[in-house]
């Protein structure tokens, strides 16, 4: 009946492989994009840059601050990308998920708000100021997507009657969400963006602060940091498929290979974004955040349930 | 009946200790920040053992909201608390010998309450989706719940915001409330 | 795993949580050992629940109240401490102490 079924154990694996493979796909096209902008010519180089970056990380010695809190820090950074690929076990690739939780949508939330402590850890362990400014900053954004983020959420719960990724699909067999939630759509790229710390939203680990949370890692805690944003992008782009694109569904091609196509082309929208806009300072987007974006998907969450309720019977899709 | 799985039950136990080791940790780190992220910790231990008896919405949620909580009170414990990173180690405490008599007092005797109650018998099974019942509830039979806790909250809005904002409304558009844009120490019409 | 063992955990935390409620001097200290508390009754809420009724919904209810409950404890209490920190720079209990004069 579902058309997403629980995958056997060892896909869990597989889980961190792809979205790391993922991640440097976007890594990579976002280096093309700055060389393009730049007027650099496209060479093998610009596409290896991100995989020579973290080999050069790798080997590069980690660098620490006097009475520097290492118990926070450490964990901070580490939670990073282990929230990344937490975050990216609920998402199913056609057919198969790795784990078919009755709550994924709730899980891939929680997950995400990880990043809140991650961050702030990250940026209060390292006894830096520009550290703690980026950490600080981040909080501040997070006040400001969080809420949006999570009214698309629930939006597309209401809509598939379910909590689980399973169901929203199931929910889509024949119009996707995409086309009567753009709202939340859109709000949920905008909380993509922001919640990877990435493009307009890069106030944390920004120039003005010397690198924010950035300012006092090298090394593998640098490496930890910058590849889990992209890991947290990656993750966050492969969740709007089975919750707005409808999953595997498509014409002709797999199921796993749909997924993958509209994966890939959701990245390379935001990695376009990140790569375009120029950063907005936090104070605009709270505003931006509390005043139009919370009304706006409140609406459309209402629009959604109203909907639902002159649909008749729910769905249960998670049932 | 149940099924009580060993795997499970060193789960607990691992949960359960490091629960209450964290909640400790909480009263005797002296970094506030670590104060509040052991805090965090115990609140995801104790948060385990709920996904263990399939309560899988509520551990969820109790983690996700803890989470976004310790970091706002992260926040406040650094601006209000004397030596927040604990450089300088300092005790802030009173009635310490009689806070301990009373806890420790207050441990035995539920603690002995805890094996000495016949609790009742286990009737009836879990419903097929445990979070489909706890809505339908709230929805139906437990509706006033659903409500005062929904204007609990909004009243916690409204009086939190009234409490804790130094500048009114005449502060920021004037004596006719005719100043726009706001007159702000912040920029973003939130100051 | 059983009640037993699911109260003793509760039965604890709230021990922990007492204790620092009763001895922390600072306003924030308090709330922390006051939030313990609640976790206490969330597991003692969930344990009834499993243990005692699954039938019925109403473990979980009182659960789902322990958290609102929280939030509204956090929100609150750092609303007061604003409030009585911009009036005289207090952050103790101690120093809080109008009505006693």
């Amino acid at each position: 009946m579902s058309p997403v079924q629980q995958g056997p154990l060892w896909t869990v694996l597989l889980v961190p492989v792809l979205l790391a493979v993922l991640a440097l796909g976007g890594a990579a096209f976002a280096r093309v994009l700055d060389a393009r902008a730049d007027g650099r010519r496209i060479t093998g180089s610009v596409l290896a840059a991100p995989l020579a970056e973290s080999g050069r990380l790798l080997v590069q010695q980690r660098r620490s601050v006097v009475a520097s809190d290492r118990l926070l820090a450490r964990t901070g950074v580490v939670l990073v990308p282990v929230a990344a690929v937490l975050a990216a076990l609920v998402v199913p690739l056609g057919g198969v998920t790795a784990s078919d939780l009755s709550v994924g949508i709730v899980w891939f939330n929680a997950m995400e708000v990880v990043m809140w402590a991650a961050l702030w850890m990250a940026g209060w362990g390292t006894n830096s100021v520009w550290g703690l400014v980026g950490g600080y900053r981040f909080v501040v954004q997070g006040l400001s997507y969080e809420l949006p983020h999570m009214f698309a959420l629930i939006t597309v719960a209401t809509g598939a009657g379910s909590l689980s990724v399973a169901g929203a699909v199931a929910a889509q067999d024949g119009l996707w969400f995409v086309v009567w939630m753009p709202v939340a759509f859109v709000a949920f790229l905008v909380s993509a963006l922001a919640l990877s710390f990435a493009g307009p939203f890069d106030t944390a680990t920004g120039r003005d602060v010397a690198g924010g949370v950035l300012a006092e890692y090298s090394g593998v805690d640098r490496l930890l940091l910058l590849g889990g944003r992209w890991l947290l992008l990656a993750a966050a782009a492969a969740m709007s498929v089975p919750l707005f694109l409808g999953g595997g569904a498509g014409p002709l091609l797999p199921g796993w290979l749909w997924t993958v196509v509209k994966t890939v082309a959701v990245l390379g929208l935001l990695v376009w974004i990140r790569s375009r806009v120029a950063t907005v300072r936090m104070d605009r987007f709270a505003e931006f955040g509390w005043m139009v974006l919370i009304p706006l998907t409140l609406l459309q969450a209402l629009l959604v349930a109203l909907v639902v309720l002159a649909r008749g019977a729910p769905s249960m899709g998670g049932m | 009946m149940v099924t009580v799985s060993i795997f499970s039950g060193v789960i607990f136990w691992v949960c359960a200790v490091g629960a209450v080791v964290t909640g400790v940790a909480v009263f005797r780190v002296d970094s506030m920040a670590r104060a509040t992220f052991a805090l965090l910790a115990s609140f995801v231990f104790a948060a385990t053992p709920l996904l263990l008896l399939g309560l899988s919405y509520l551990g969820v949620l109790v983690v996700l909201m803890m989470i976004m909580e310790m970091v706002v009170m992260a926040v406040f414990m650094i601006m209000l608390m004397m030596n927040p990173a604990g450089l300088m180690p300092m005790t802030m405490v009173h009635n310490q010998r009689g806070s301990l008599l009373i806890a420790g007092g207050t441990f035995a005797v539920l603690g002995t309450g805890v094996f000495l109650v016949d609790w009742p018998q286990r009737r009836g099974e879990p419903a097929p989706d445990v979070t489909f019942a706890l809505g339908e509830a709230l929805m139906g039979s437990h509706m006033l719940v659903m409500l005062v806790i929904g204007l609990g909250l909004f009243a916690t809005i409204v009086s939190s915001v009234v409490l804790a904002h130094p500048r009114g409304r005449y502060d920021r558009f004037g004596d006719d409330l005719k100043g726009r844009p706001a007159d702000d120490p912040i920029r973003g019409s939130i100051g | 795993m059983s009640l037993q063992a699911f109260l003793l955990l509760a039965v604890a935390l709230l021990a922990v949580g007492l204790y620092g409620a009763l001895s922390q001097q600072s306003i924030v200290m308090i709330m922390m050992g006051l939030e313990l508390m609640v976790n206490a009754v969330i597991v003692a809420g969930a344990a009834f629940w499993f243990y005692v009724s699954p039938a019925e919904p109403d473990g979980q209810v009182v659960v789902l109240v322990a958290v609102t409950l929280m939030a509204v404890e956090m929100a609150m209490g750092f609303a007061v401490a604003i409030a009585i920190f911009r009036s005289g720079e207090i952050d103790m209990t101690d120093m809080a102490a109008e009505l006693k004069d």
